[in-house]
């Protein structure tokens, strides 16, 4: 049950119960020495009073002066308050034959008689009392006895006169005791009440990263988590470290997510290139013959404007389907030269009117100007291809841009256009061939392009933002043989 | 007649001048002389109340011109031994050490109480006690005296035991003093006597100053009417000191402060006196065997 409870509630608890714990052993341990430091005092002060008493009392009894003695055991009486001192409740002086020779409270310890007839506890007192030695003193204090009973011998030149017997209440200390616990209780509540709103606040301050943590970790497996707040790991503490770790965790799994995208994204462009060659092929062997098949009947067949029409419609049939398979298929071009500055600015020539058409912008940074070491062919070819797709996406008046660049060996070609966003399930899809097929294209533009970099093994990335769509083609310089 | 005026004149003028050198002369015969009057107090009053002795000494000091010292001490005998010694002047003792040693003093004054030189001895008991009627009914009890030379607190209890045949010294099973008769009266309140014997006219006293404490106690018999402890001189006390003194006590009643300190005192005033007011005293001295 309690182990269940979340440590938002846990840990403050704890720390909670933990001060209280020591809030209350503080106390306790206090009281309990205050306690016995309170009795210690009244077997100290009482054992002094007596000592006093009874050298004032020798002369008294010496000389049979009965009030004297009287007036001596009564003095501490005098003072009012029993709060100043601790204070005997009854004093009773004994003679040499344990009779009363007087005492404070006359009525109920009379003179000259036996205390202990009347007196159970007294008598319980004598028999103690006879097991030590009479000159010395005793302070007893029983269980079974209501008072504490501190007896002093009262002698002349080692001549036992009589004994001293002074009866403290147990409530004598008690009482301050009480008063002390009440304080000292008092002392621990204003304590709790002080550290406890502490105690809570450092116990969910301690908790809150582990919550957070165990929040974000539940939701891995079903999606991704939002990478945690970082205040609330700061530090390099255990608990900073892990939240480090799992930052690292989630970016990593972030990646995998992406590359594991990629890569389905990939293979499906594979699939499908490894079919259009293969339809291709198929196609493109009978298509020589039917073509060859024409041309021969051009030249050598009958002459009848029919057939030659007809001919001269099948022969242009034929060509499209060449064209249009063509276009599928990369072919290795046989004009390979390195790409030039001229490559790239031809490639602008050839592009102009269409954004001419649109009065789209075309912002153009050449950064060739030595000669790149990758056929140039197929670099104009995925210009053509990326600047014509991003005039077309691009609304009238917008702009685009263009960074052609070589850096640490690799050629990058970079277009952003102000075109609407490409929503994720496009993007998905974006590289296969028909995918996006426009009123003005047959939707194989890309798909060529990333042939073309899959060929000359380089890469294509593209993201869409808002008003922002950029394509990165980034092509390896091949070393020049 | 010119005459006449001149010589009233230098009459009045003589009367003058003489009557300057009389109050000076009067003034260097009576100086305020270096020693002081020395009176020595029991306990045969209220004598712990120290204000009082204070107020009653300026009193005194005003109307004798002169310091005056009171000595109290804690029983009648050291009084009565500085008196002897000559160590005090004056001394308000009781009865019966006058008594005893009445060829070596003079008496000085008497205190009216109640109409009259006389006063009480009481016998009392807790107030607890219902039973006893007399001072038989505490025989094998504890008995409170107040001083073995007090005539009330002592003197009239042990004649009353002789008198009744009783071994006066066996009879309480113990009897103790306490050297004052409030004592007798605290001692009784609070149990720790049976009885005592206290001088009534410090009961009554008592009665009226502290009623708490007298409620404690039962009177349960008052004896026969005795000289009230009396003032006295040393023998050889100056005669005019011992007149002025005399006249100082006696005309107490007659000015405001006299009377208030009366008032505390709870007596009427100071009489001559009599040496036959002790004779009541004398019996019992003499009834008493050894005593």
């Amino acid at each position: 049950m309690l182990s269940d409870l979340s440590l938002r509630y846990k840990v403050p608890l704890r720390i909670s119960l933990l001060i209280l714990i020591v809030a209350l052993a503080v106390t306790v341990s206090l009281l309990a020495r205050s306690y016995l430091m309170f009795k210690q005092d009244l077997f100290i002060s009482s054992e002094n009073m007596g000592r006093i008493v009874a050298r004032t009392l020798t002369t008294a009894l010496l000389h049979d002066d009965v009030w004297k003695a009287y007036e001596i055991i009564n003095a501490p009486f005098s003072v009012d308050s029993k709060e100043a001192a601790l204070q005997a409740d009854t004093v009773i002086v004994l003679d040499k034959s344990e009779r009363v020779y007087v005492s404070t409270a006359p009525r109920q310890y009379p003179m000259l008689s036996d205390p202990a007839l009347k007196d159970d506890e007294i008598a319980i007192l004598k028999q103690k009392l006879s097991q030590h030695d009479p000159t010395s003193r005793v302070t007893i204090e029983m269980p079974g006895l209501g008072n504490i009973y501190v007896v002093t011998p009262i002698d002349s030149d080692g001549v036992l006169l009589g004994r001293l017997v002074m009866l403290y209440s147990h409530e004598i200390y008690i009482d301050r005791f009480l008063a002390f616990v009440r304080q000292a209780a008092m002392t621990a509540v204003l304590i709790i009440v002080l550290l406890l709103p502490f105690g809570v606040y450092w116990g969910q301050r301690l908790s809150a990263p582990l919550v957070e943590l165990s929040k974000s970790m539940g939701q891995v497996g079903s999606s991704i988590p939002q990478t945690p707040d970082s205040r609330i790991f700061k530090g390099g503490d255990e608990i900073g470290q892990l939240g480090a770790q799992f930052a690292r965790m989630i970016e990593q799994l972030r990646d995998k997510e992406a590359l594991e995208k990629q890569m389905v994204v990939s293979d499906r462009l594979a699939a499908i290139g490894r079919f259009t060659a293969g339809i291709a092929h198929e196609i493109n062997n009978p298509l020589g013959g039917l073509l060859n098949a024409t041309n021969t009947l051009q030249r050598h067949g009958a002459q009848d404007p029919l057939t030659c029409k007809t001919v001269s419609l099948l022969e242009r049939g034929l060509l499209q389907i060449k064209a249009t398979v063509a276009a599928l298929l990369v072919e290795a071009k046989p004009e390979v030269h390195p790409v030039t500055h001229q490559d790239i600015e031809d490639t602008r020539t050839l592009v102009m009117p269409a954004a001419q058409k649109k009065s789209a912008r075309l912002d153009w940074v050449n950064g060739i100007h030595q000669p790149a070491n990758v056929p140039s062919t197929y670099v104009r070819q995925i210009l053509i291809n990326l600047l014509l797709n991003s005039i077309d996406a691009v609304p009238n008046h917008g702009r685009i841009s263009c960074e052609v660049s070589t850096t640490d060996g690799v050629l990058r070609i970079a277009t952003y256009n102000e075109g609407e966003q490409i929503n994720n399930h496009d993007l998905e899809h974006l590289f296969e061939p028909f995918a996006s097929g426009t009123e003005s294209g047959r939707g194989l533009g890309l798909w060529v392009t990333y042939q073309i970099v899959n060929t000359l093994n380089g890469s294509i990335e593209v993201s869409s933002a808002e008003d922002d769509t950029q394509f990165v083609v980034t092509l390896p310089l091949q070393q020049a043989a | 007649m010119r005459t006449a005026v001149s010589l009233a004149r230098h009459l009045v003028c003589s009367l003058g001048v003489l009557f300057l050198l009389i109050a000076d002369a009067a003034a260097v015969e009576h100086p305020t002389p270096q020693t002081p009057v020395r009176i020595g107090v029991t306990a045969v009053f209220l004598d712990h109340q120290t204000a009082f002795l204070d107020d009653w000494r300026e009193y005194l000091e005003t109307r004798l011109q002169r310091r005056v010292v009171f000595k109290q001490r804690s029983t009648y005998r050291e009084i009565m031994e500085m008196l002897l010694e000559e160590e005090l002047d004056f001394a308000w003792i009781c009865g019966y050490p006058f008594v005893l040693f009445r060829q070596r003093l003079r008496l000085l004054a008497v205190p009216i109480y109640q109409g009259e030189p006389l006063y009480q001895s009481y016998l009392i008991v807790p107030e607890t006690d219902t039973d006893t009627g007399s001072i038989l009914g505490l025989r094998d009890k504890v008995f409170a005296y107040s001083d073995p030379d007090s005539n009330s607190g002592y003197l009239v209890p042990q004649f009353q035991l002789h008198a009744l045949g009783e071994d006066r010294n066996n009879f309480f099973r113990r009897s103790f003093f306490t050297w004052a008769h409030q004592k007798v009266v605290e001692a009784v309140a609070r149990g720790l006597a049976n009885g005592g014997a206290v001088d009534g006219y410090v009961w009554d006293t008592l009665a009226k100053v502290n009623p708490e404490l007298t409620s404690r106690t039962r009177v349960v018999m008052k004896s026969k009417k005795f000289g009230f402890p009396p003032f006295v001189a040393r023998h050889g006390v100056d005669n005019s000191e011992f007149r002025k003194m005399k006249a100082v006590l006696t005309g107490m009643p007659n000015d405001t402060t006299g009377r208030a300190l009366l008032q505390r005192l709870n007596l009427d005033g100071f009489g001559q006196g009599n040496e036959q007011l002790f004779d009541g005293i004398a019996e019992l001295v003499e009834a008493i065997p050894g005593g």
